[in-house]
């Protein structure tokens, strides 16, 4: 086994000759024989009902095969889109979900909503067929502010308040009690702003119908094609699984909006067979940020009780999340059991108490977004933390460092229980690289030249390599998350790896297949991951939560096992020896005390040709499967420092340095794991100083194009010092934290924790614009000037 | 996009009767706003006349004490021009400075002075630096040929063939971005010719680019970013839209030239 390729090693990615030759593959670029294209006529406005809606005159447009509606669905007996995690109220009554047809059914909710599709030959043909539909809309209110929501009009007739539950988690006396002894409570107002992922590649989809097998297959750009056939085949009931294909082939980028089950693929799929044709749909940059699945929107206010040395008591949170219109696939748990577990932050706090409520708005739907929930309860912890620091005149990195948990496991107030960490570490490693100490003379500097120099923390935790499946199904999910791996050895010692997890960017092809190499001691050019097609991997989760390491990669791991007991198993026969007597090492099946040995590819070959053993004593053939259902979730954690400096005449925030020190476990690949690192950072950069989603009073999306939703480009980003600490996760055979989301994370609090140390205040909003922080500027001005 | 006649006139004479002939005609150049609005089906003209074939209408040249550039010259080579960078530099680095390199590539001083958008940069340098918009009917005074959001002096039927810029002693242009598109929020050109001081200012009027008084007053009388202290730009008339008020961009405006004073003043 070459160190080069090994684990640890920074292999160079497999996949990007492909990509960067434009050798890839995605959905846009695969075309069906006399496949056809659907255009989607989009409700305008953000809540109506329909009248009446006619399409007699798009039908017989040029080229037009068929116009279908939410009555076709209906008559066909084509089931709504589902939220798969039930979460019950307060008073243990279950959330109240509305319906959410794959086409209107009299009421449109949002803007962009799926009103009616058209299938012509040409994508033109359907656009123009679409401008025939006439649709007399009855305009409703628009809900679009979450604190008004409960009186506005009724989004859902099963939710006359516009709200979908009232949850919460913890212990709210223990809570009360811990505040009743409080020396001080430091409050904080917070809203997470809302985010669109714009993925690079948009969503797309292929549906097509084989009427002489009754074989649907999906092309789709999805992060979990399994779950997909599932949703479509049990839940929306298009064809039962064995007669539903679904493939997710090359997909660029995801950030968790392509893991939801959208009408787009359920209409085409199902449509495919209406109208004897492949029908194809790929959205264009406007339908992207009208439809995709949106990210964050909470609103909250949070307290923390501190004692008279400034040890944390208690904190208490009220939360209010934007669900949108309708319950995307896994939304209802993405403010709930995603977020609220993960509000103990890196501290040891006796008692929490949380209250959320989902609240239905006339907007997109809003789920999982890179980090989903864990970056909105760490932007709460980190900036409490740090106004608490402030407030009790300690010093922020003294503050976290008196407040750390020191020992593990730790069991957290709210569900979690940390199996290891070390947080001191992290913190001390980042205090250094950011020269830390000489900060005052840095902030000196950059007040003779007029600017405000500020240092934002942020000691993020969050929960990984989702999840041990009893424990989720106890808290309301509809699925197991364990992963699936196969290991198909051919005879000549090559290897397939079959996974049930989905690279969209990830790298899994070179990752996995240098887990694999190094394990069986084979060239990592004789491993090839195979993924993302249903009628090859039997069963998978898919790639989310940061998963594919920490689960992903030990169910491989438990399959390579298998294979190399088999392969012991071959080699006792092959070498005429006791299999207790054979050992595996560096590619070599050898004799313990002799000098008789096989390589992996010998071995693999005894295994098919089966000449020197009874197929009734051991079977031929080396192939093995396994599935690997976590013990817990991992808890990857780490200290970002972000250094800034602001132009007070403009407002313009220059990051000057920024420092990540992340401790993910044991790393397979450090450049992969760095590459996320950096992408997530300017995920986090992005919601903190540039991102944000706006509707209007109308409900319309204003930020529906890159003139006005500012998407983090290179000029906006500082160079990145990333150093990394180790403390393995205890509870996965690979000691794999997951790496995936801690920079989206980690980075919000830092920034804004940063510009209010700039500025001198709290009241910063993100996205912190030159214009917002021109505002906070005045308003420090004004504040100094009072003083 | 919606089904149009297309004319690749090989002059300005023939565009320009094309023009008249084609009733919701519509002049191509560099195609870098018409093209897109197109696309999203907001704009069907009947017919886009090309200019990109026409003779005579693009490149650079320095005639006498002015500049001129033909209309249908692309932003990339004002901003690598060795004419304009010797005797203009701002104008150079104005140009260098719109959207990105495929923009540059394709939008032309002639399309972005007639769409005159709101937010443009070549706007502010026309003005600021008084030059003269040439036609194929006549010559028009900077101060005369803007007029309001997207409207401009431009007649039905007129095209216009160059631009003549004046060479001024100093000149400079600062723009501060709308942090999304990109587009100026508020953009500062100042140009000093012998005593006359102008001050140009684009991406923050509700009714596109206008000369700040109360800029010109205080530079007339020394040209030094100094003479800007407690200047207050007022914020009427000023846009305000999600990413900045009107005060904000009022405020900008005295602090945008500034900087632009004294990069003028740097050369």
């Amino acid at each position: 086994m070459s160190a080069k390729t090994g684990v640890g090693a920074p292999v160079l990615r497999k996949e990007d000759f492909r990509f960067i030759t434009g050798k890839g593959q995605y959905t846009d670029d695969i075309n069906r024989q006399d496949q056809a294209h659907a255009y989607f006529l989009r409700s305008p406005h953000a809540h109506a009902t329909i009248k009446k809606l006619d399409i007699s005159a798009a039908k017989s447009a040029p080229g037009v095969l068929g116009v279908l509606t939410g009555d076709d669905l209906a008559a066909d007996k084509i089931g709504g889109l589902i939220c798969g995690w039930m979460i019950h109220n307060k008073d243990g009554s279950p959330m109240k979900a509305g319906a959410h047809p794959a086409l209107a059914q009299g009421k449109v909710r949002y803007v962009g909503d799926h009103v009616a599709v058209v299938i012509a030959d040409t994508y033109a043909q359907a656009k123009d067929a679409a401008e025939k539909i006439v649709v007399d809309y009855q305009v409703l209110p628009a809900v679009v502010d979450m604190n008004k929501a409960k009186s506005s009009a009724a989004i859902h007739d099963v939710a006359p308040d516009n709200v979908v539950y009232d949850w919460h988690l913890g212990d709210k006396a223990a809570t009360d009690a811990a505040f009743s002894k409080a020396k001080h409570v430091t409050k904080i107002d917070l809203v997470n702003n809302r985010l669109i992922p714009n993925a690079m590649e948009p969503r797309a989809a292929i549906g097509d119908f084989d009427a002489g097998t009754g074989v649907y297959t999906l092309y789709t750009t999805s992060q979990n094609p399994h779950v997909a056939r599932l949703v479509l085949s049990a839940f929306v009931g298009i064809a039962p699984e064995h007669k539903l294909r679904v493939i997710a082939p090359d997909v660029g980028g995801g950030f968790g909006s392509k893991i939801f089950i959208y009408a787009e693929e359920t209409v085409c799929v199902w449509a495919s067979k209406k109208v004897g044709r492949p029908v194809k749909w790929t959205a264009d940059r406007t339908e992207a940020f009208l439809s995709d699945a949106h990210g964050r929107d909470h609103i909250s206010h949070a307290e923390l009780a501190l004692d008279d040395k400034g040890k944390i008591l208690g904190l208490r949170v009220q939360t209010k999340a934007n669900l949108g219109a309708y319950l995307s696939t896994f939304s209802s748990c993405v403010p709930t059991y995603l977020y609220a577990p993960l509000l103990s932050g890196q501290y040891d706090i006796p008692a929490i108490y949380v209250e959320v409520e989902g609240i239905y708005t006339t907007t997109a739907p809003v789920d999982a977004y890179r980090g989903a929930g864990r970056p909105e309860a760490t932007f709460l912890v980190e900036r409490i933390i740090e106004k608490a620091a402030r407030e009790t005149g300690t010093d922020p990195a003294t503050f976290r460092r008196k407040n750390f948990i020191k020992s593990f496991p730790h069991q957290t107030p709210v569900i979690m229980a940390y199996d290891t960490g070390n947080y001191t570490a992290s913190l001390d490693l980042a205090l250094e690289m950011a020269d830390y100490k000489n900060f005052a003379k840095r902030k000196k500097d950059s007040a003779k030249n007029g600017k405000l120099r500020g240092i934002g923390f942020s000691a993020y935790i969050e929960a990984c390599g989702i999840a041990p499946s009893a424990a989720v199904g106890s808290l309301g999910a509809g699925v197991g998350l364990w992963e699936s791996a196969e290991i198909r050895v051919n005879p000549v010692g090559t290897v397939e790896v079959l996974t049930g997890s989905h690279s969209h960017g990830q790298g899994h092809e070179t990752t996995f297949a240098q887990l694999v190499a190094d394990r069986l001691g084979i060239d990592i050019d004789s491993v090839a991951v195979v993924h993302g097609d249903t009628d090859k991997v039997q069963f998978g989760m898919g790639t989310y939560g940061s998963r594919s390491g920490a689960v992903g990669m030990s169910a491989i791991v438990k399959a390579v096992d298998k294979v190399i007991a088999k392969g012991k198993k071959v080699a006792a026969y092959a070498l005429e020896a006791a299999e207790k007597d054979i050992q595996f090492k560096d590619g070599r099946f050898s004799v313990a005390g002799t000098d008789k040995s096989l390589a992996f590819g010998e071995v693999a070959l005894q295994a098919y040709i089966a000449h020197k053993f009874n197929g009734q004593d051991l079977e031929p053939g080396l192939k093995e499967g396994a599935f690997y259902d976590p013990t817990n979730f991992t808890f990857p954690s780490g200290v970002h420092i972000c250094e800034v400096e602001i132009d007070p005449d403009t407002g313009t925030t220059d990051i000057v340095k920024w420092t990540a020190v992340d401790d993910f476990g044991n790393v397979i690949n450090p450049m992969i794991v760095e590459g996320q690192v950096h992408g997530g950072i300017a995920q986090g950069v992005g919601q903190a100083l540039l991102e944000g989603a706006h509707y209007n009073a109308d409900g319309q999306l204003v930020t529906a194009s890159y003139m006005d939703y500012t998407m983090p480009r290179a000029d906006d980003l500082p160079s990145f010092d990333i150093g990394m600490t180790n403390t393995p996760c205890t509870t996965n055979p690979l000691g794999i934290k997951g790496c995936g989301e801690a920079g989206a994370i980690a980075a919000p609090p830092a920034v804004i924790n940063a510009i209010t140390d700039a500025v001198g205040h709290e009241d910063v909003p993100m996205p912190a614009t030159p214009y917002a922080v021109w505002q906070a500027c005045q308003k420090g001005a004004r504040k100094l000037a009072a003083e | 996009m919606y089904a149009f006649n297309y004319h690749a006139p090989k002059t300005v004479r023939q565009a320009a009767t094309l023009l008249a002939k084609n009733e919701d005609g519509k002049v191509l150049a560099g195609g870098q706003t018409l093209l897109p609005t197109m696309k999203q089906r907001l704009a069907s003209p009947s017919a886009l006349i090309d200019l990109n074939h026409a003779e005579g209408m693009s490149g650079i040249e320095q005639k006498g004490r002015n500049i001129v550039i033909g209309a249908m010259t692309r932003h990339a080579d004002v901003a690598t021009s060795a004419v304009v960078k010797n005797a203009l530099p701002a104008l150079a680095a104005l140009a260098g400075g719109i959207g990105d390199p495929a923009v540059r590539n394709r939008g032309t001083i002639g399309g972005s002075i007639a769409n005159n958008d709101p937010a443009a940069d070549y706007p502010s340098a026309v003005l600021a630096l008084g030059a003269t918009i040439v036609t194929n009917k006549r010559k028009i005074a900077a101060d005369d040929f803007f007029q309001g959001m997207f409207a401009t002096a431009l007649e039905e039927g007129e095209i216009i063939v160059k631009v003549s810029f004046p060479i001024p002693s100093k000149a400079a242009y600062e723009k501060f971005p709308n942090p999304a598109s990109r587009y100026a929020l508020v953009g500062v050109f100042v140009a000093k010719k012998g005593a006359d001081v102008r001050v140009a200012v684009t991406g923050a009027g509700s009714n596109g680019v206008f000369r700040s008084k109360e800029c010109e007053a205080a530079l007339a009388a020394r040209f030094n970013a100094k003479s800007l202290d407690g200047v207050k730009v007022s914020a009427s008339g000023l846009n305000a839209d999600m990413h900045a008020s009107a005060d904000y961009r009022a405020h900008l405006i005295p602090v945008m030239a500034k900087r632009a004073v004294d990069k003028a003043l740097a050369k």
